[in-house]
């Protein structure tokens, strides 16, 4: 029984970071634009909220500089794919390594090796008890964010313009919807929240800073909007799904049973979880009529 | 065009015999084939404009941070592009850092020419020096040359092996290769972190890394410098690659295959069949270059066998423009790069993230850069509707 709560607990803690970069990255994708530097903008997001929260003394400050320096790795991916309008698998995997390799630079700049230091971070509520004892940032997530970010898709002008720029941006054009703008827009709002999901492990979660932080869970992100769809509640249930998979994964790899089994495999099993879920449910999937497509008025 | 030309012809003319070139008749001809030419030669001296504009830009943008670190940028670009190649170590340190690249730009090249995203270069790599580490390690006593055919054509299997999921995936389901060669990754890094930490850790020193391989493992150096055969089979793969794709039906049609899918499925082409063996030739490219690196440069199997190669061989193959002399050309410029980016640090603190940083802003840069050439003022466009200009 007290397993069962620490894998829920586990699952909840986990899935946070990838609701939100899920579902920035559901908002980029859905005005057409695919941004592979969610990897980068997450690593981006945990650097920066790390070195925020430490200068500021304030975690919730070190989120909010981390959300604007995502929001500025968004702006960048909206100068090369929507401005320009180079290939976005490429933009997108040079973002990723640029934003990679600038963090690490700039961290080793400040620290020359040694043991990563500890800053404020964000205390569990409700004492924590057992699966509901959580960061206040999950029940942001769960709560707040999803559901006004299903509602703004669903049932706003705001949302309709979006839709219709990643649909057919021609016909948003001509309808007086300003197709960069959107996307610029989609870029900036989405990739702040790629870098919440970041910060999210290192203010939260960790309270440190290290080099495999992020580990892939952009290119997880990046699944689980293609499982989930492109729409809201589908992708948080993916990444509910991952979190479940690592909660799971932890709780065995503790027991007697599995003592045997290499902790690497363990740690495999949630990315393995996710392709086969992408197997399973992911075929034959409708992508956003504008996906990959960079827009110029004829 | 030209056979068709409205004039009449000024007498009977044998119907095998080309007119000569200062015949009327040819003119257009020759006219049409000078304009093509010339478009042709205009466009190649503008694509090199936009990449050395993109080369000025990426300089410019680094400087800052290279300033902020407290170097002096004219200092560590020297240190960056010419001293490397000031001394006979400095280039065979840079051949050696290229030839994964090859690799692994070779093998993206391939994928993307299909039209294939393979971004799992990574994974593949590190399979493929696990696969050869497997042989390395369970075979020690087998001798020389079937030692190391053995231990490269298993990386390169396990490389296949690999990509087979992803190409099987993407080829028969429809799943986005993207996501699923992604996700490789993280995972072949844990297999070889699961290794190294249990059956393969060194019973020695305890660390987690293999015991050194035996001296039948070892490939071949040349010119008694450092650098091994590796680099050799890189260049010849490179060097047969690109001039099967360009001179061969089935180069063609892979072509076809990756520019107008729908075109060359209409005509005939067996487009995912296409895709799926461009994809496995690929994985098996990228395996090999992790059996090579393991058998030429470190002859035991490490965590840190891969060094960001299998995305750099995007940076690679994308600067590259997908051909063999570009990903040539790259793989050095960058392993040169990463060998001064090293030798800065030594020598002017500067972390050698730098090397990286440099590499990314100019694959950003040069692909901006291409796009933008195409771009006209309005005022250039009126002008050209005036007819002022061509």
């Amino acid at each position: 029984m007290t397993q069962t709560l620490a894998v829920l607990t586990m699952m909840l803690t986990v899935a946070t970071p990838l609701v939100f970069a899920g579902l920035g990255e559901v908002i980029t994708e859905r005005s057409g634009v695919l941004n592979l530097g969610i990897e980068g903008t997450m690593y981006l997001g945990a650097f920066v909220g790390f070195l925020a929260s430490g200068a500021l003394h304030s975690a919730w400050w070190g989120i909010l500089v981390a959300m604007l320096a995502g929001a500025a790795a968004g702006a960048l991916m909206g100068l090369l794919t929507v401005t320009v309008g180079v290939n976005q698998h490429v933009a997108g995997i040079g973002t990723t390594l640029l934003l990679v390799a600038a963090c690490n630079f700039v961290s080793r700049l400040k620290s020359s090796g040694g043991a990563s230091e500890q800053v404020p971070k964000l205390s569990k509520l409700f004492g924590s008890t057992a699966v509901i004892g959580q960061y206040p940032l999950t029940y942001l997530a769960l709560f707040v964010v999803a559901p006004v970010i299903w509602w703004v898709l669903r049932s706003t002008g705001m949302g309709l313009k979006l839709r219709a720029v990643g649909e057919s941006p021609e016909a948003a054009d001509a309808a007086g919807v300003s197709v960069p703008l959107t996307r610029y827009l989609a870029l900036t709002v989405g990739g702040a929240f790629m870098g919440l999901g970041g910060a999210f492990l290192t203010v939260a979660m960790l309270g440190s800073f290290s080099l495999d932080i992020v580990s892939g869970r952009g290119w997880v992100c990046i699944a689980l909007v293609i499982f989930g769809r492109w729409k809201v509640w589908p992708t948080v249930g993916g990444a509910l799904l991952f979190g479940f998979a690592e909660g799971l994964e932890k709780q065995l790899a503790i027991t007697t049973t599995f003592a045997s089994v290499p902790n690497e495999l363990w740690l495999a099993l949630p990315y393995i979880v996710v392709v086969a879920a992408l197997i399973i449910w992911g075929r034959g999937v409708r992508y956003p009529g504008a996906y990959l497509k960079a827009y110029k008025r004829a | 065009m030209s056979v068709l030309t409205p004039e009449p012809s000024p007498g009977p003319v044998p119907p095998k015999l080309r007119p000569p070139k200062d015949s009327p008749q040819r003119a257009p001809q020759i006219a049409a084939r000078r304009a093509a030419a010339k478009a042709a030669w205009l466009r190649r001296a503008g694509a090199l404009v936009a990449v050395l504009a993109a080369v000025l830009a990426t300089i410019a943008v680094t400087a800052g941070p290279i300033r902020a670190a407290g170097a002096n940028p004219t200092a560590a670009y020297k240190r960056y592009l010419m001293v490397p190649l000031t001394s006979v170590n400095g280039v065979v340190e840079v051949l050696i850092a290229a030839t994964p690249l090859l690799f692994t730009g070779l093998a993206v090249a391939i994928a993307f020419k299909a039209g294939f995203y393979n971004i799992g270069g990574e994974g593949q790599f590190l399979v493929g020096a696990v696969g050869a580490t497997a042989v390395a390690l369970n075979l020690p006593d087998a001798p020389r040359p079937v030692a190391l055919t053995t231990a490269l054509a298993v990386g390169a299997i396990c490389g296949v092996a690999w990509m087979a999921i992803p190409a099987y995936l993407r080829t028969r389901f429809g799943i986005d290769e993207v996501v699923t060669t992604l996700l490789l990754n993280p995972v072949a890094l844990l297999v070889v972190q699961g290794l190294l930490n249990g059956p393969w850790r060194n019973p020695k020193t305890g660390f987690a890394n293999t015991i050194e391989f035996s001296g039948s493992y070892a490939l071949p150096r040349l010119f008694g410098t450092r650098v091994h055969a590796g680099l050799l089979v890189a260049l010849l793969l490179v060097v047969v690659t690109g001039v099967l794709v360009a001179t061969t039906a089935t180069g063609l049609r892979l072509k076809a295959v990756g520019q107008a899918p729908g075109a060359a499925l209409a005509s005939g082409i067996d487009v995912k069949g296409y895709q799926l063996k461009a994809a496995l030739i690929s994985g098996g490219v990228a395996g090999l270059g992790g059996a090579v690196q393991v058998c030429g440069v470190s002859h035991q199997l490490t965590e840190s066998i891969s060094h960001n190669y299998g995305y750099t061989g995007i940076v690679v193959a994308t600067l590259g423009a997908l051909s063999a002399i570009g990903v040539t050309l790259v793989a050095l410029l960058l392993g040169l790069i990463g060998i001064g980016a090293e030798k800065a640090q030594v020598s002017l603190h500067l972390p050698s993230y730098m090397g990286e940083i440099m590499s990314a802003t100019l694959l950003l840069t040069v692909v901006a850069a291409l796009v933008i050439r195409f771009w006209r003022p309005r005022w250039w466009k009126r002008l050209v509707a005036k007819g002022g200009a061509s």
